[in-house]
C-alpha cells in the first residue's frame, strides 16, 4: 500500500542530512505525533498570529515604496483632485501606493485590515484566556506576555496610522503631543525631543517609521515567538471532556491532522484579509487631505482600538490645578496616562493576585467553565463593561447626532455610568454564574429536565428527567471546588499573639469573597444515587411509552400526555365534576 | 515520546476521569469508498482552481488599466484593478486553506489521541545539581568573597546605560544656553504689535468693513509665509492660527482685556487649549466655538471661557486694532501661551 515517491526519498535524506548537523531527529521523534487540543476558541490565538504575519508581508511591501519624509513638495501624480497642492513626501508617497503603483491600494488596504484584525483578535483571544482561566499556574508569563503584546499592537496600529501624514492621522499625533505634554515634570521637554522641536517640525514622520516597522514589530515577533514555544512546551490547556483530566491532552497530533488544520487556516485568514482588502476601502486618505495643524476635518475618529482612549479623553470633567508656578492637567492626564497605566498594570498583575486570594497553587490545565468561577467571570465583564463605556463615549458626537441627544447629557450619562454599570454588571454576571452553578448541581442530582409531565394511568403527575449525556456529565463534573482560606486565628494556642493578623484575615476575607458562595458538586454517592433515580423514572416511563405505541396517546396541551378515555386537562377535568 | 497513545483506530482513552468514553462514530469517507473520491475530487479541485485564479490574477494585472473606476452599490466608485486583484488572488489563498482543511477533516484521521502531561517542575535530582552547580560556580568566581569587587560590579552595571540617556539629549538641538527653553517656545507666536491680520490661504489684509456682523474669517499673520519659508515646517503656522468673528459689539459681555476687541470684532486662537485640535465649528447664534476632537466649546462673547468639555482653560484671546490704512493688525502677542497646557506653563 504505502509506496516511495521521489518527493519522500527526497525528504528522507534532507531530513538525515539536517539530523547528522543538528541532531533534529530527536525534536521531530518527540513532537511530529504531538497532541494538540481543538476548539474554536483556540483559533483566536491562530489568527492574531496569522494576521501579523500578512501584516509583516505587506508591510514589507509598502516600505518599497513608502517615503519617510516630511518634506514638502508639490504632488504631481494621478490622483487629479490634489494636483498642484503642496504636501509632505510621505502623504504623496502614500497617494502614489494609493493610484500609481498597480495593487498598491490592494496592499494598503489588506496592510489596514489585517492590522485592525490583529489587535481584535489578540483582545477577543485575551478574554477567552481570562474567561477560561488558562493564566493560571503554570501559565502566568504567557499571560504578562500577552498583556505586552497588545500594548505593542495599540502601538504598532497607532504608529502606522500616523505615518500616512493625512489630516486625521496628523490630528492624531497632535492629540498625542498635548498628552505627552500634561506629562508633569518631563512632558513639556520630552514633546520637544520626540518632535525634535515644536509640533509638527519635520523629524516625527521618519522616527515614528523606525519605531513603526523595526522596533515595534520586532519587539511582536520576538514576544510572539516567546510566547508559542511556551505554549508548545506547556501544551496547550483543553476545555473538560469525556476522558479529559487535567494530567493529559487529548487532541489530534500535530502531524498531519493539526498541521494541515492550521496550515490551512493560516491561509484562509490571509485570504479573507486579501479579499476584504480588495473589495473595502479603508482609511480613503485622499479624501482628508493633506495635514497642516490649523485645519481639522468635521469628525474625527481614530482607529476603533484608541476608541476608549478619546472616550476616557472626552468624558473626563475639565480639572487643571496650579501649584507653585506649575500646571498639572488633570484633564488630560487622568484618562490618558492614569487610566490606561492602571488598566494595564491590573491586566498584567490579575493572574497573580488572583493567585494569591485563593492561596491556589496547583497546576491547571483543564479550563474553568466561567460559571464556576463567579467572581473572576464577574470582573471580567465588569472591566468589559467599562471599556465598552469608555468606548461609547469616544462615538458620543456620532450618537449626539444619530439620536439628537445633547452632548451634555450623554457625557452626564457616561460618567455617572462608569461607576455604576461596572459594579451593577459585576454583580449581576456573579448571580448567574451562582444559579448556572446551581442547575448544574440540579442536573447532577436529578437529571436533565426533559420538560415533559408526565400523568401515569392511575392519575400520579411524574416530571420526566433524562439522564444527562456522557459529554455532559465530564464536563460539569470537571468543576474543582477549593475552599476559602480559612480565618486566622488572634493567637496561637499558646497565646502568642499572631503578628501577620491582619493581612492574613484580610487575605481570608477575600478568598471567602472569591469562593465563599460556590455551590459545591454533589457527592460521588450522591451523583450515582441521583442517576440511579433518573434511570428508576426511566423506567417508570417506559411503560407509558409502550402504551403510547400501543393507544396513540396523543401529546396535548404542553406536553401532558394523556390516554384517549382521560379528561385532557385539569380545566376539563374540573369542567366534568 | 513513551507516552503517545499509537493513534490507529482507537478513540481517547479514560485517563483519570470519571465518566466513561464516548463511542467513536465513523464518517461516509471511513465507511464508503464512493464518498471518499469525491472528498478527494473536491479537494484536489479546489487546488486546481487555486491555479487557475493565479493566472486569472496575471491576466487582471496585464490588462485592466490602474485607473479604470467602476461603480459597485454598496461599495462606491472603486478602482476595479484593486477589485480584481483583491478577489483573484483573495480566492487562491483562500482555496488552498479550505482544500487544506477539507482534506484533514474527510480524508485523515477524526479520531483524538491522548497524551500524558508532566508537572512543569523540575525533578528533584535536577534541582539539587543546578543548585551544586550556582554553589560551585559562586563559590570559584569569589563572588561571595570579595565585596569590593562585587559592589563595584554592581555600581558599574547601574551607570553602564547612562551614556545612552544622554545620547538622546540631541534629538531635539535646542534648549541649550543662551537659546530658548520649550515653554518658552511655547509661550510665543508670530503676533506682534502691528502685525497685520491676514486670510488663510490667500494671505489678503482684512478691513473691519470686510467682515459683516455674525462673519468669520481663519486667519494668520501676514509674516507666516516667510517664515514658513524659512524654517521649511509648519511649527509657526500650527501656534499663530487664529479665528476672527464679528458680533454686535453690546453681545459682547467680556474680553481677556480691555478693548481688546475692534469694533466688536474679537480674535481668538484656533488651537484647542485641550490637547490642541485646530478648532472648526462656530456657532453665530450663540457665539459658541465647539472644538470636533472632544467637543469642548468656548464662548468668544465671554472672553472664551470654556462652556463645555474637557478643555480647563479659556481660548486665548488676540488684541488687535486697526492700522493707518485700516487694515486689521494685531495689537500685541498672545498674553498666553495657546494650545494645551504644559508643566511650566504656571
Ligand atoms: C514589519 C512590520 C511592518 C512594516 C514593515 C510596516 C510598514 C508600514 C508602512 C511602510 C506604512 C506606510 C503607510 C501606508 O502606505 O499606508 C504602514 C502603515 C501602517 N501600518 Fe504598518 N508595518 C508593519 C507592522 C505593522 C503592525 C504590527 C501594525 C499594527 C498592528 C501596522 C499598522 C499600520 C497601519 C494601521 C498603517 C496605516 C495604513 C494606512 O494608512 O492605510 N503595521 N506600515
Ligand atoms: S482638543 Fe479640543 S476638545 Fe480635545
Amino acid at each position: 500500500m504505502s509506496t516511495t515517491s521521489p518527493v519522500e526519498t527526497a525528504g528522507a535524506g534532507a531530513a538525515t542530512y539536517v539530523d547528522q548537523r543538528l541532531g533534529s531527529n530527536k525534536f521531530l521523534a518527540r513532537n511530529l505525533g504531538k497532541v494538540f487540543p481543538d476548539h474554536w476558541s483556540f483559533m483566536l490565538g491562530e489568527i492574531a498570529l496569522y494576521s501579523f504575519l500578512v501584516v509583516l508581508l505587506t508591510g514589507t511591501y509598502l516600505t518599497l515604496f513608502f517615503k519617510p519624509s516630511m518634506v514638502e513638495v508639490i504632488y504631481d501624480g494621478s490622483y487629479v483632485p490634489l494636483k498642484g497642492v503642496s504636501m509632505s513626501e510621505a502623504y504623496s508617497s502614500t497617494l502614489d501606493i494609493s493610484f500609481d503603483v498597480r495593487g498598491g491600494l490592494l496592499i494598503r488596504q489588506m496592510h489596514h485590515w489585517a492590522a485592525l484584525i490583529f489587535v481584535a483578535s489578540m483582545s477577543v483571544h485575551m478574554f477567552r484566556v481570562f474567561f477560561t482561566g488558562a493564566f493560571r499556574k503554570p501559565r502566568e508569563f504567557n499571560w504578562i506576555i500577552g498583556v505586552v503584546l497588545v500594548t505593542l499592537g495599540l502601538g504598532a496600529g497607532f504608529s502606522g496610522y500616523s505615518l500616512p501624514d493625512d489630516l486625521l492621522s496628523g490630528t492624531g499625533l497632535q492629540i498625542a503631543r498635548g498628552i505627552v505634554q500634561s506629562i508633569p515634570v518631563i512632558g513639556t521637554w520630552g514633546a520637544f525631543l520626540l518632535f525634535g522641536g515644536e509640533f509638527p517640525g519635520t523629524d516625527f514622520i521618519s522616527r515614528l517609521y523606525a519605531i513603526h516597522i523595526l522596533l515595534i514589530p520586532g519587539l511582536i515577533l520576538a514576544m510572539v515567538t516567546v510566547h508559542l514555544i511556551m505554549v508548545f512546551t506547556q501544551k496547550h490547556t483543553q476545555f473538560p471532556g469525556p476522558g479529559r483530566t487535567n494530567d493529559n491532552v487529548v487532541g489530534y497530533p500535530l502531524m498531519p491532522v493539526y498541521m494541515a488544520k492550521a496550515g490551512g487556516f493560516f491561509f484562509i485568514v490571509f485570504g479573507i484579509i486579501a479579499l476584504v482588502g480588495g473589495l473595502v476601502s479603508i482609511n480613503p486618505i485622499w479624501v482628508f487631505g493633506p495635514y497642516t495643524p490649523d485645519q481639522v476635518s468635521a469628525a474625527t475618529q481614530p482607529d476603533w482600538y484608541i476608541g476608549w482612549l478619546d472616550g476616557a479623553l472626552r468624558t473626563m470633567p475639565n480639572l487643571e490645578s496650579h501649584i507653585a508656578g506649575f500646571t498639572l492637567s488633570w484633564n488630560v492626564l487622568v484618562p490618558a496616562v492614569i487610566i490606561p497605566g492602571i488598566i494595564f498594570t491590573a491586566l498584567g498583575a490579575y493572574p497573580f493576585i488572583e493567585a494569591w486570594v485563593t492561596g491556589d497553587k496547583s497546576e491547571h490545565h483543564l479550563l474553568d467553565r466561567p460559571r464556576n468561577a463567579p467572581t473572576r467571570t464577574g470582573l471580567g465583564v465588569m472591566a468589559i463593561t467599562f471599556y465598552l463605556l469608555l468606548f461609547i463615549g469616544g462615538g458620543n458626537d456620532l450618537i449626539a447626532s444619530a439620536f439628537n441627544m445633547s452632548f451634555n447629557s450623554i457625557i452626564w450619562f457616561l460618567r455617572i455610568s462608569y461607576f455604576v454599570l461596572p459594579p451593577l454588571m459585576f454583580v449581576l454576571t456573579r448571580r448567574i454564574c451562582l444559579g448556572l452553578q446551581r442547575r448544574d448541581r440540579e442536573k447532577l442530582l436529578h437529571g436533565y429536565e426533559a420538560g415533559r409531565i408526565l400523568r401515569l394511568p392511575h392519575g400520579e403527575f411524574i416530571e420526566a428527567h433524562e439522564p444527562l449525556s456522557v459529554k455532559e456529565l465530564a464536563v460539569i463534573t470537571s468543576k474543582t471546588d477549593i475552599a476559602p482560606i480559612p480565618t486566622p486565628q488572634k493567637t496561637d494556642i499558646d497565646g502568642v499573639k499572631n503578628k501577620k493578623y491582619a493581612i492574613q484575615s484580610r487575605r481570608s476575607k477575600l478568598s471567602h469573597f472569591f469562593y465563599g458562595e460556590n455551590v459545591p458538586l454533589p457527592s460521588a454517592a450522591e451523583i450515582e444515587a441521583g442517576q440511579a433515580h433518573v434511570a428508576a423514572d426511566a423506567a417508570l416511563e417506559a411503560p407509558l411509552h409502550a402504551y403510547e405505541d400501543a393507544d396513540q396517546i396523543s401529546t396535548f396541551h404542553g406536553g401532558v400526555l394523556h390516554h384517549p378515555g382521560m379528561a385532557a386537562t385539569n380545566a376539563e377535568q374540573q369542567n366534568e365534576h | 515520546m513513551t507516552d503517545i497513545t499509537p493513534h490507529g483506530s482507537q478513540p481517547a482513552k479514560l485517563g483519570h476521569s470519571p465518566v466513561a468514553d464516548v463511542p467513536h462514530v465513523l464518517r461516509a469517507t471511513d465507511t464508503n469508498p464512493k464518498a471518499a473520491k469525491r472528498a478527494e475530487r473536491q479537494v484536489a479541485s479546489m487546488f486546481l482552481l487555486s491555479i487557475i485564479l493565479v493566472i486569472a490574477f496575471i491576466v487582471c494585472y496585464v490588462t485592466i488599466d490602474k485607473d479604470t473606476v467602476v461603480y459597485i452599490p454598496v461599495f462606491g466608485e472603486v478602482a476595479l484593478l484593486t477589485i480584481m486583484l483583491g478577489l483573484t488572488s483573495g480566492l487562491s489563498i483562500l482555496l488552498i486553506g479550505a482544500g487544506a482543511i477539507q482534506w484533514a477533516k474527510k480524508l485523515m484521521p477524526d479520531v483524538e489521541v491522548v497524551q500524558m502531561r508532566h508537572e512543569m517542575a523540575s525533578p528533584a535530582d535536577a534541582t539539587a545539581e543546578a543548585a551544586a552547580n550556582y554553589e560551585r560556580g559562586k563559590e570559584e568566581s569569589g563572588f561571595a568573597r570579595y565585596p569590593i569587587i562585587r559592589r563595584t560590579l554592581i555600581g558599574a552595571m547601574a551607570l553602564f546605560p547612562i551614556p545612552a540617556l544622554f545620547l538622546l539629549r540631541d534629538l531635539w538641538s535646542g534648549g541649550l544656553s543662551g537659546k530658548a527653553s520649550p515653554d518658552e517656545i511655547l509661550s510665543h507666536t508670530l503676533w506682534r504689535k502691528g502685525e497685520r491680520i491676514v486670510v488663510d490661504e490667500t494671505y489678503q489684509p482684512i478691513k473691519p468693513e470686510d467682515l459683516p456682523v455674525g462673519g468669520l474669517v481663519s486667519a494668520v499673520p501676514a509674516n507666516l509665509m516667510e517664515e514658513q519659508e524659512l524654517s521649511g515646517n509648519l511649527d509657526a503656522r500650527g501656534k499663530a492660527a487664529i479665528i476672527l468673528v464679528r458680533m454686535d459689539p453690546t453681545e459682547i459681555v467680556a474680553q481677556q482685556g480691555d478693548g481688546w476687541d475692534y469694533q466688536g470684532i474679537v480674535a481668538y486662537s484656533k488651537i484647542c487649549t485641550h490637547v490642541g485640535c485646530p478648532i472648526a465649528l462656530y456657532e453665530q447664534r450663540t457665539h459658541h466655538l465647539l472644538c470636533p476632537c472632544h467637543q469642548s466649546t468656548f464662548d468668544l462673547a465671554n472672553a472664551g471661557a470654556v462652556v463645555f468639555g474637557p478643555a480647563a482653560r479659556n481660548m486665548p484671546q488676540l488684541p488687535i486694532g486697526v492700522d493707518n490704512e485700516g487694515y486689521l493688525v494685531a495689537l500685541d502677542d498672545f498674553a498666553q501661551p495657546v494650545g494645551p497646557s504644559f508643566w511650566e506653563r504656571g
